[in-house]
């Protein structure tokens, strides 16, 4: 480094008059900027490509997934519709532990109703949020239903979902498969512990409880309102009648 | 392989070990791995990213200026993430199903970061890669120990979901079928006991190896000489 010369104590403009200019401050940013931007540029762009060219394969896998998880609790062969088409929105529904909106699918065989397939959901879980799937037949009893989401206690509360169960031969949630309110006996759709007929699992009661309550919270919101919600159009939003 | 890509495999695996030198990407590790599948699950789609974001940076480092390294090492690795995010659930959605929620958590992995910024910014791409992925390695055989240990205490079991990878495959149970299980070591508390042994014995598998290379030096030039 050399003394700046009395003559220009500016720097930058030493950089301007001299032979070799160095780089002024603003145009270092402006370089630093402009790279910063063309890199930002080339790896959105990426990303955008790959989106493009992988979208159709999502949405592909997207729907046999979605399909793949009705077909659990409703078998593919029970109706002849085109599911995921005959569906209608439901509004955010605290009676059954909805806070956004959501689709409920129509199975119908011959036109006539086999099955009403919606989301619900436990908010008393051990940990928060149980989300369930569940199939309400066209004549009152519950098909069956699947846990979708939940953050219950690995090996401990997962087991209401039937991929961590433990029991692969018989599933605690099987046991709920095809029953109705007539066949739960006087108000007993609560696990054996509150005096009700559902088995709970030693040691883990509440996740237990709060899927059997949101099911029959679930099968009975939708048992009240079975025609009303077979008779909408597809694609039309559930409303409430004004009771 | 020479000396040079020795010593990046044996930094990786074991010296600069991600997890247990370095205590690095500590969020995923701890909450991921409650059974051993889904740390090595984590661990394997961690090595991709790793592999990946090394080779990328080490081969544009020439472009990338010194004052913005950062926000162009972030805007590299999360686009690399998201890209292997959306290959991995269009051509390989079955193991998508079982990865696909541990790959966005890999941005979260400081280990990524920390990779690309001490070794892929200074090296060739070739050394760069080898780094990224053999600290990918490293990452995986200490989480995947982790895993195990953490399911056989809390659960008795090895190798639990499995079956989502292999249909066929099944658990096995190890303890007892009556063994009451352990909570606290499938909690985030236990990760923290089982990473602190894990963290204590490498220091003293280190401890007794410097001790012995000490051993041998002080010893008579006599046996120097026999050597």
């Amino acid at each position: 480094m050399t003394a700046p010369d009395p003559a220009t104590p500016n720097p930058l403009a030493a950089a301007t008059t001299s032979g070799t200019p160095e780089p002024s401050i603003v145009r270092i940013s402006a370089r630093t900027a402009v790279i910063l931007l063309l890199f930002t540029l080339a790896f959105t762009a990426l990303m955008a490509g790959t989106y493009k060219l992988t979208q159709p394969m999502l949405e592909a896998s997207a729907q046999a997934e979605k399909l793949r998880l009705i077909g659990e609790v409703l078998p593919p062969l029970s109706y002849d519709n085109p599911l995921l088409d005959d569906a209608i929105t439901l509004p955010p529904t605290k009676a059954i532990g909805l806070d956004d909106d959501s689709r409920a699918y129509r199975a119908r065989k011959d036109g006539k109703p086999v099955a009403l397939v919606f989301e619900a959901a436990a908010l008393d879980g051990y940990s928060g949020r149980i989300g369930l799937i569940v199939a309400v037949a066209a004549d009152g009893r519950l098909l069956a239903m699947r846990v979708t989401q939940h953050k219950e206690t690995p090996g401990l509360g997962d087991y209401v979902d039937p991929k961590k169960d433990k029991n692969k031969a018989s599933p605690w949630i099987r046991q709920f498969d095809g029953v109705g309110f007539d066949t739960a006996l006087g108000g007993k759709w609560k696990v054996k512990k509150d005096g009700g007929q559902f088995d709970q699992r030693a040691g883990a009661t509440i996740s237990a409880r709060a899927v059997t309550n949101a099911s029959g919270r679930a099968l009975l919101w939708a048992q009240e309102r079975s025609a009303q919600l077979f008779e909408l159009p597809a694609g039309k939003t559930f409303e409430e009648k004004a009771k | 392989m020479n000396g040079h890509y020795r010593e990046i495999a044996r930094n990786g695996l074991w010296k600069q070990n991600a997890i247990l030198a370095q205590l690095l990407g500590l969020c995923p590790l701890l909450a991921v791995s409650t059974t051993l599948v889904n740390a090595v699950s984590l661990g394997l789609a961690t090595i991709i990213v790793m592999g990946l974001a090394n080779l990328a940076v080490s081969t544009l480092r020439g472009f990338i200026p010194y004052e913005i390294r950062i926000p162009v090492f972030v805007l590299i690795i999360a686009a690399l993430v998201t890209v292997v995010d959306l290959a991995f659930n269009a051509f390989l959605h079955d193991l998508y199903l079982v990865l696909g929620i541990f790959i966005p958590l890999i941005v979260t992995n400081c280990i990524v970061l920390a990779r690309v910024e001490a070794f892929a910014a200074k090296n060739s791409t070739p050394a760069a890669t080898w780094d990224g992925v053999m600290m990918g390695v490293g990452f995986v055989w200490v989480i995947g120990l982790l895993g195990a240990l953490r399911e056989l205490i809390g659960q008795g079991t090895l190798l639990s979901g499995i079956d989502m990878i292999f249909p066929t495959a099944s658990a096995i149970q190890v303890l007892p079928v009556d063994y009451p299980g352990f909570l606290i070591a499938i909690l985030p508390p236990g990760a923290f006991f089982v990473l602190g042994l894990l963290v204590a014995g490498r220091n003293w598998l280190d401890h007794r190896a410097n001790q012995r290379i000490q051993r041998q030096r002080s010893q008579p030039p006599a046996a120097m000489a026999s050597g």
